[in-house]
């Protein structure tokens, strides 16, 4: 199909599950850091916020490293989740998801929280002596309001998923099928004689779903704009 | 609730950085007027009233029912306080339209069966044609209308009223002010009004609580306001 061997739509299928997944799972995770980072005061709040931020500025084969030390079958928190929930990580793609959500994961938290912190806080308060309680509050004003950024950061961390490699490879290694998305697939490519060109057909794969990606944000954001009329 | 109940009773100390707000009065039915100028105390006042500053001591009561008592140790969050606020620059809800942002107040209003109807509030403020317009394409007087509409299908218990003309033109503001004195006389909700407008007192108001630097100057009758 498309000229495309079943090696390489795997390659690109498992990228698509895998990023599409640890967004997902991610994305929760996000909203609620960003708003905690953007509306409470509690101590420790600059470290986690730096904490957070670790993967962008770190090499990624150290988060990688640090998480098969932690979530790897030997790792603290890995065995205790195999133990109890029957969760594996190790050379799964599930690990895969879970280095590509926390190597997304500063990029989506940054848009979200920008999206949080322009937020006018009296239309919060408008909603409370209307007799909205916090919960409905968020879910009713702050939410639908930090949508454009909330969308930005999530295929942000989605595009960021689908380039991630170093991390991943650390992590879980490169097991066609099972943990070799495209960019290790590429790097398998180019490594084998004669690869290149399936190495090339994969690369265009990467720069078209990027692309694709890209213009599918502009187009929400567009939409969610003209929604909400943040230009008020 | 007696005729001898005040609508509200407001007493509360609080003091931040160099501003030390120390106010004590009641208010009737009809429009009282917290009249002073700006840094008095006024929206201070309000947002104490409204649950979004807590006073350092003190005791607010809306007809029978305690919003704050600091000895009591009673503090009622906004949500649970059956208080409308129309605010300066009405701050409608900018992703919904103007039929979704009259009837938010509603949804989580003590019944719809409180709530006057939504089309009798439409009819006397005049919004039925912008029912599903949005916010942004509104006018400043339309937007107070809205703002105005949307605190009262929440059926509130008094509705607090910050300087809601300051933005508008004299022609609007005349609109406006009619369109209060029908809120007044048809839905007979007690209204705080803070103005620091001589004229608006006059016209609006039935009792003047004078606010100057953080105390209660005067009060009296709003008929009986020097003209300057």
């Amino acid at each position: 199909m498309l000229g495309f061997s079943a090696d390489e739509w795997t390659a690109i299928f498992l990228s698509l599950r895998v990023a599409t997944v640890a967004t997902l799972v991610a994305l929760p995770f996000a909203i609620f850091a960003a708003y905690a980072l953007a509306r409470w005061r509690f101590p420790g709040k600059i470290l986690l916020d730096s904490v957070l931020h670790l993967p962008l500025v770190m090499p990624p084969v150290v988060t990688g490293y640090l998480l098969l030390l932690t979530f790897g079958k030997q790792g603290a928190v890995g065995k205790l989740l195999y133990n109890l929930l029957g969760i594996s990580f190790s050379f799964r793609w599930t690990g895969a998801a879970l280095a590509c959500g926390i190597m997304g994961f500063p990029l989506m938290l940054r848009a979200i929280r920008l999206s949080f912190d322009t937020i006018d806080r009296r239309l919060e308060i408008a909603a409370g002596t209307l007799g909205a309680n916090p919960g409905w509050r968020f879910l009713l004003v702050t939410l639908p309001l930090a949508l454009p950024g909330i969308v930005a950061g999530a295929i942000l961390c989605f595009a960021r998923a689908l380039g991630e490699f170093g991390a991943t490879i650390t992590f879980v290694s490169n097991i066609p099928g099972e943990t070799q998305t495209i960019p290790s697939a590429i790097y398998t490519y180019i490594q084998m004689p004669g690869g290149e060109a399936q190495a090339l057909r994969l690369t265009c794969v990467s720069i078209a779903i990027a692309m694709v990606a890209l213009v599918v944000s502009e187009i929400l954001n567009r939409r969610i704009h003209r929604h909400i009329a943040v230009f008020e | 609730m007696t005729s001898m109940q005040p609508a509200i009773s407001f007493r509360a100390r609080q003091r931040r950085n160099d501003f030390l707000l120390d106010v004590a009065f009641e208010g009737g039915s009809g429009i009282t007027a917290l009249f002073g100028p700006s840094g008095a105390g006024k929206t201070t006042v309000l947002n104490i009233i409204a649950g979004i500053q807590r006073p350092d001591s003190g005791r607010v009561a809306v007809s029978n029912h305690i919003l704050v008592d600091t000895e009591a140790d009673i503090f009622l969050p906004p949500h649970r306080r059956h208080v409308g606020f129309v605010f300066q620059d009405a701050q409608l809800f900018p992703h919904l339209t103007v039929e979704q942002n009259i009837k938010f107040g509603r949804w989580f209003s003590r019944g719809e069966d409180v709530s006057p109807p939504l089309d009798i509030v439409a009819n006397v403020l005049g919004i039925e044609g912008l029912l599903r317009r949005r916010p942004a394409t509104l006018s400043g007087g339309e937007k107070q209308r809205v703002g105005l509409a949307r605190a009262l299908l929440a059926a509130p218990r008094i509705l607090l009223m910050d300087e809601p003309l300051s933005g508008l033109d004299d022609a609007r503001r005349n609109e406006i002010m009619g369109l209060i004195e029908r809120v007044r006389d048809d839905f007979k909700v007690p209204i705080l009004y803070v103005t620091h407008t001589r004229e608006e007192v006059r016209r609006l108001a039935t009792q003047v609580i004078w606010l100057k630097a953080g105390r209660v100057e005067a009060v009296g009758l709003a008929s009986e306001l020097p003209q300057a």
